[in-house]
């Protein structure tokens, strides 16, 4: 069954759970190689992006409603890299999301908008040690997935997978973008925290299109 | 056309302090600070789309827009902001790389001097390469070790670019003056030092360095009892060189 403006709802609802959970897990990855502040950050964020959502009136018809929301809301909010970051990625997102309902081929270009979003805004390529390194894989996974006859729910769990994974990844990684890059070797042996709050949000959309999970993890 | 600058930091504190600095120097340009990120009541580090479009904004109200930036994600939020405007707005404005604090004062002498927003963006680009004492569009380049009249195209009627083969190596006229102020060539005398000159049209030297540029002459770390060489070449030297000398020796009203 495709995915709808409900199931977009209970994506940012449980994304903003995840990222209060792991705000200060967040933070403390940020604090070892940028400035600190991720998981306020994002947390901040998304808090405003659920009071938001709750205020709208009339509610959201589309998908794309709501992440058009998340994103011009992510934009103002969210003070660092990720406000510009996630917001054109939302952004990008929900341009090709116009619809009532996302079929597996829908959450692919999702996610691969997604992803056309955040490396237009920071020109990053995969190796670098930033979201990038959780997004592309995630893409991939995606467009694989939905090749082998994945249901919407199954592209998800495939993408947030794959970004789990390439979060991980990333912590051998020297940095070369972002504060991170800095620190040059000395990122080496840290996550970076976009990339593992990518896959929080990735494994958000995963959970709430399986109904699975707590939104805790 | 006049050029405002918008000042982009993650701190509200960065973003006016730079403004109160380049306003020293640049008393008729329109500085818009957009620092910091309002959060509730108050205000964190951080850079806020909404200020930095309400900026750009205001800017793009009188004229044209030149955009500083200190860290990357202020550039990324620059942009994104960019990306909402018109695109008849949007090619009014540039957003160039450079040193966030020396990028804002040589953007903001070079827009006091008249600059249109391609050359307050080039004076802001070049201070953040090394000195080599010629500001942007200046008709002097690189210093050379010792003064000769070849490179001077100093009509001041006439383009930069004049070629050079027709001017006489002996055209030179050269004074020296010594400072009177214990500050020296600090950055309220340099740049009074750098808009007089640059009035002028006419090629200066100052102990080598171009002297309509404000960075290059900060740069020579001159300080009160210091004596310094003043030299042009060309229509209207004699008298630019003693207009330089008595701005030296009146102390920039602070001996």
């Amino acid at each position: 069954m495709g995915l709808d403006v409900g199931w977009a709802q209970e994506w940012v609802r449980r994304t903003a759970r995840v990222v209060a959970e792991h705000r200060a897990e967040l933070s403390e990855l940020d604090r070892a190689i940028g400035d600190g502040d991720h998981g306020e950050n994002l947390n901040r964020g998304f808090t405003a992006v659920v009071a938001k959502l709750d205020a709208l009136d009339p509610p959201p018809a589309q998908v794309g409603d709501v992440l058009k929301l998340v994103a011009t809301t992510l934009m103002s909010t969210v003070g660092g890299a990720a406000g510009p970051l996630y917001g054109t990625a939302y952004l990008r997102a929900a341009k090709v999301t116009g619809l009532d309902e996302l079929d597996a081929a829908a959450v692919v270009a999702m996610v691969e908008a997604g992803l056309e979003g955040i490396v237009a805004r920071g020109k990053a390529v995969p190796g670098e040690k930033t979201m990038v390194d959780a997004w592309t894989p995630a893409a991939n996974a995606a467009q694989a997935a939905a090749a082998d006859g994945a249901d919407p729910a199954g592209v998800l769990d495939a993408a947030a997978r794959a970004a789990e994974e390439g979060a991980v990844a990333t912590d051998p990684l020297v940095a070369t973008k972002g504060r991170a890059s800095y620190l040059g070797e000395r990122s080496a042996g840290h996550r970076d925290p976009g990339a593992a709050s990518s896959a929080l949000v990735l494994r958000a959309a995963a959970e709430a299109a399986s109904g699975t999970g707590t939104g805790a993890s | 056309m006049t050029v405002a600058l918008v000042l982009v930091s993650h701190s509200a504190l960065v973003a006016r302090g730079t403004a109160e600095l380049a306003a020293q120097m640049a008393p008729d340009v329109r500085l818009l600070p957009a620092g910091g990120l309002p959060v509730g009541d108050g205000e964190e580090i951080g850079t806020s789309l909404d200020r930095v479009l309400d900026a750009v904004t205001e800017g793009l109200a009188d004229g044209d827009v030149v955009v500083l930036t200190d860290l990357g994600s202020a550039v990324l939020t620059a942009e994104t902001a960019l990306e909402m405007l018109d695109d008849d707005d949007a090619r009014r404005v540039r957003t160039p790389s450079a040193p966030f604090v020396e990028g804002a004062v040589a953007a903001a002498v070079a827009a006091q001097q008249g600059g249109d927003v391609d050359a307050v963006a080039n004076a802001a680009e070049a201070a953040g390469r090394p000195a080599d004492g010629g500001a942007p569009g200046s008709p002097l380049g690189a210093p050379a070790p010792a003064p000769t009249g070849d490179d001077a195209g100093g009509h001041a009627a006439e383009a930069p670019g004049h070629p050079a083969g027709g001017d006489t190596p002996g055209d030179v006229v050269r004074a020296t003056a010594v400072l009177r102020n214990p500050l020296g060539l600090h950055a309220r005398p340099a740049a009074l030092l750098a808009r007089h000159v640059a009035a002028t049209g006419v090629p200066v030297r100052v102990q080598g360095v171009d002297g309509a540029s404000v960075l290059g002459l900060m740069a020579l770390g001159a300080v009160g009892g210091d004596e310094l060489t003043i030299e042009a070449s060309g229509p209207g030297a004699a008298e630019v060189v003693a207009g330089v000398v008595e701005l030296v020796e009146g102390g920039f009203g602070e001996a």
